[in-house]
């Protein structure tokens, strides 16, 4: 053999599959997705005695069935790319349930080798399995492995090779699944045979089982190659249906899969599986859920868990965010420095380098948090999150996984919404799942934290702590509510069901979490960071061009050289007076702070003739009602940069030259004594901020996570028009009351 | 009697699975099949969804799935 073996993991959820997978492929893998869903398609390379192998991780499934995006995926890739050898991690300690997709990967027909998985965890338990009987009794190749330490690997290997050798050799295997419908299949057969319907796919025997299941997948491809023997054999199907319902009241499903764990049992009782001892029957697994899922105990554990997650991942990245600030700022110094003033400066500091410090200042963030959730992952913790939590989120139409994302975007104030919409993927519902990613930016995110802080502070400033708490607690609810909105309207349809397995709890590898982690983040930098550079650069240009007229320009020069020219006159009368001595006059320092007004309105007016400025100009007749002006409008637009933006520009727009979001003490006091400003106006922007338009970083993220710009757009206008209808309804209804002052 | 009905602590047998459609497909595919012994091992604070033991694994139900699951006389006890 020379050319690559192609071989596929495939196997159930918690089986052991990505422990196993990473163990043959090292840091050697490549995670994309699969073209047009956002299933993830992870493959590696590696080599066995001088053989390359190529493995496809599948997505974890329990079925071969059409209910599911992942077991579609699974399928499909089975049936289309025929890789030479399908490798089954089967876990040891939970044979039967394991077994039932092993069973329909032998009615397929494929090329097939069983990991034995877990056997010490089994073997601890007091089962024991002889591997050589099961392998006897099923037709096939089975390997006892151990994937966290190794063990039994190269045996595996072996296996692979030798069946990859005498792969088209292999027949189906003929499960019975009782008199009535063993008779319908054998009506079947000989229609679909004669006419070879789909049999250059799927065995013949295959297709009919799946129009008795209702596969809808199948019965879909085989009306479009023949619709005529698609109604024929759909009739056949009816009429058993129609006889079992009358007879047994059940439906063909039910029967095969009865049909199916009882060829699985009677495997089983044939030796294969002996129990040595019977093992107590509160394993560790049990013991632990006694206490974490307990009714009083485990809610305050899981509060504990979550909260130190959070502290670990916006705490503990701190230092590197603020050192990897520090090698931007150090980077604009430098490029500052070494250019002539002009556009290309202004580009490459204001829009390369701030917009890839705006990319890789989340990566420490998602780092932390991906390695803070894999270890809750991997130890099977996440599950009794979910488990404890779903009562609450089901009614809101989510899962009880959504918990997680919400607490990392800001459930707990301060999060972000960019690890928080990533975190998503850990939902296996697909319409829970989009429900979440399109709630979590309504959370207080970190970035919207100074601004809220600036605005309660100045107009709320007696009960800053109450207002900031409601702030939370807002947040919460109108995610919420909308995530039930939308599970009413646009992504309508009924809930997926909870049947959820909770795994047994593991201590997580190290190389598992490494890897992990290490995935994620290189996809964020890598497929998100492109994106979100060239939208940086040009919410720069945005905010940048057209520049002032030069009539303008000139005005300003001529205003600034007036003064200059009448400080000079002023040190040298000065010099002239003092003699030398170093006093200051005061009148200098008053020229040198109408220099700086001077600049000061320079910006405002660039800023104001600038394309965002035009945009927030002109929105202000819509904007008015709800209490926004022109220099609000700009800075909510340069908001959607990111949310800490809307601080500077609106220093900016008040003329107030540079305002950071760590000292906003002028801004606040400007605010606080403008006209234009008031409690009513402060509540109407500080609701706009929380609920409108996510950064366009989330964006870029909800796209790739949704796997369509389409809800990307959707989350941007969908946010913005519901801030903007509170806003208003805030606005309004607090002026009518006569609350402005 | 109902799955949803079964005390904390106890052991049934299923007698019968009352739908079908996907709820149905996922219980059976998870083993909640006609013959299966499982033990009620929990339930969550709120209540809600439940956690039982069959075949050497542990799942968790909501009740409304929990009602499609019909047990055998004796389950219960």
């Amino acid at each position: 053999m020379s050319s690559t073996i192609s071989i596929a993991l495939a196997g159930n959820p918690n089986a052991g599959k990505t422990t196993l997978f990473n163990r043959l492929t090292g840091a050697r893998q490549h995670v994309g997705n699969y073209p047009g869903v956002t299933v993830e398609k992870k493959e590696g390379f590696f080599t066995h005695d001088g053989q390359e192998i190529k493995v496809t991780d599948l997505p974890g499934t329990y079925s071969l069935t059409a209910y599911s995006v992942e077991e579609l995926v699974a399928r499909d890739f089975i049936v289309n790319e025929r890789p030479d050898v399908v490798v089954d991690i089967v876990d040891a300690s939970n044979l039967e349930r394991n077994l039932y997709l092993t069973c329909q990967f032998l009615e397929l027909g494929v090329p097939l080798v069983i990991a034995l998985n877990m056997v010490d965890v089994a073997e601890s338990r007091g089962i024991e399995i002889d591997a050589d009987r099961l392998s006897e009794l099923l037709g096939v190749q089975v390997v006892p492995i151990v994937a966290r330490s190794g063990k039994g690997i190269d045996e595996l290997f072996d296996a692979i090779l030798a069946t990859a050798g005498r792969a088209r050799s292999i027949h189906p295997v003929l499960l019975r699944y009782g008199s009535d419908l063993d008779q319908a299949i054998s009506e079947m057969l000989p229609l679909i045979e004669a006419d070879n319907l789909l049999t250059d796919l799927y065995p013949a025997r295959w297709v009919a089982i799946k129009f008795l299941e209702h596969d809808e997948q199948i019965i879909t491809r085989a009306k479009e190659k023949n619709p005529q023997l698609s109604e024929q054999l759909l009739k056949l199907c009816k009429f058993v249906t129609a006889h079992l319902q009358q007879t047994m009241e059940v439906y063909p499903e039910s029967v095969i899969a009865d049909h199916r764990y009882g060829y699985i049992k009677s495997v089983l009782h044939q030796g294969v599986v002996r129990e040595k001892f019977v093992g107590d029957r509160l394993y560790t697994s049990d013991k632990i859920d006694k206490i974490v899922t307990h009714r009083l105990l485990g809610p305050l554990i899981m509060a504990a868990i979550l909260y130190g997650l959070y502290t670990f991942t916006f705490n503990y990245s701190t230092v590197l965010v603020d050192l990897l600030a520090a090698v931007f700022t150090h980077a604009s110094i430098v490029v500052d420095s070494v250019l002539p003033d002009g556009p290309i400066k202004s580009m490459i500091v204001s829009g390369v380098i701030d917009g890839m410090g705006g990319v890789l200042g989340f990566v420490p963030i998602i780092m932390f948090m991906f390695f803070g959730i894999a270890v809750l992952e991997d130890s099977g913790y996440l599950a009794r999150v979910a488990f404890m939590m779903d009562r609450i989120f089901h009614f809101f139409g989510l899962h009880g996984s959504s918990v997680m994302p919400f607490i990392v975007s800001g459930g707990i104030a301060g999060g972000c919404a960019v690890p928080g919409v990533m975190a998503t993927r850990t939902l296996r519902s697909p319409k829970e799942r989009m429900a979440t990613l399109l709630t979590v930016p309504f959370m207080n995110c970190g970035a919207k934290l100074p601004v809220l802080t600036l605005l309660i502070g100045a107009f709320f400033s007696a009960h800053q702590a109450r207002y900031m708490f409601l702030a939370t607690v807002a947040a919460w609810l109108v995610a919420l509510i909308a995530a039930k909105f939308l599970r009413m309207t646009v992504l309508r349809g009924e809930s997926t069901p909870f049947v959820m397995e909770l795994p047994p709890y593991r201590f997580p590898t190290i190389r598992g979490l490494v890897i992990h982690t290490w995935e994620r983040t290189w996809q964020y930098i890598k497929k998100a960071g492109t994106v979100i550079l060239g939208i940086s650069i040009l919410l720069w240009a945005m905010m940048t061009y057209p520049g002032l007229p030069q009539k303008k320009v000139d005005a300003f020069s001529r205003q600034r050289m007036e003064i200059q020219t009448e400080m000079q006159a002023q040190q040298q009368e000065n010099a002239e007076r003092t003699k030398g001595k170093d006093i200051h006059p005061a009148s200098d320092l008053h020229l040198q702070a109408a220099l700086a007004e001077i600049n000061r309105q320079e910006a405002q007016a660039r800023l104001r003739n600038s394309f965002a400025g035009r945009i927030g100009t002109a929105l202000e007749s819509i904007s008015q009602y709800a209490g926004f002006d022109w220099r609000t409008n700009i800075a909510l637009v340069g908001g959607f940069a990111a949310k800490e933006v809307i601080i500077s520009t609106l220093g900016t727009a008040y003329s107030l030259g540079d305002v950071s979001a760590e000292d906003t003490a002028t801004l606040k006091d400007r605010l606080a004594g403008d006209p234009h400003w008031n409690p009513v106006v402060a509540l109407s922007v500080l609701a706009f901020i929380m609920f409108y338009a996510p950064c366009f970083v989330t964006i870029v993220c909800i796209a790739r996570e949704a796997g369509s710009w389409k809800w990307a757009f959707f989350s941007m206008s969908f946010n913005t028009i519901f801030a903007f209808i509170m806003a208003v309804a805030i606005y309004q209804i607090g002026m009518l009351l006569g609350l402005g002052g | 009697m109902k799955l949803r009905t079964m005390k904390t602590g106890s052991t049934g047998t299923i007698k019968s699975i009352t739908t079908q459609g996907s709820v149905g497909l996922r219980l059976r595919e998870m083993g909640l099949v006609p013959g299966t012994t499982i033990q009620l091992e929990g339930r969550a604070p709120l209540y809600d969804p439940v956690r039982l033991r069959l075949r050497g694994q542990i799942l968790t139900l909501r009740n409304n799935e929990a009602d499609h699951i019909e047990m055998c006389r004796e389950a219960g006890q």
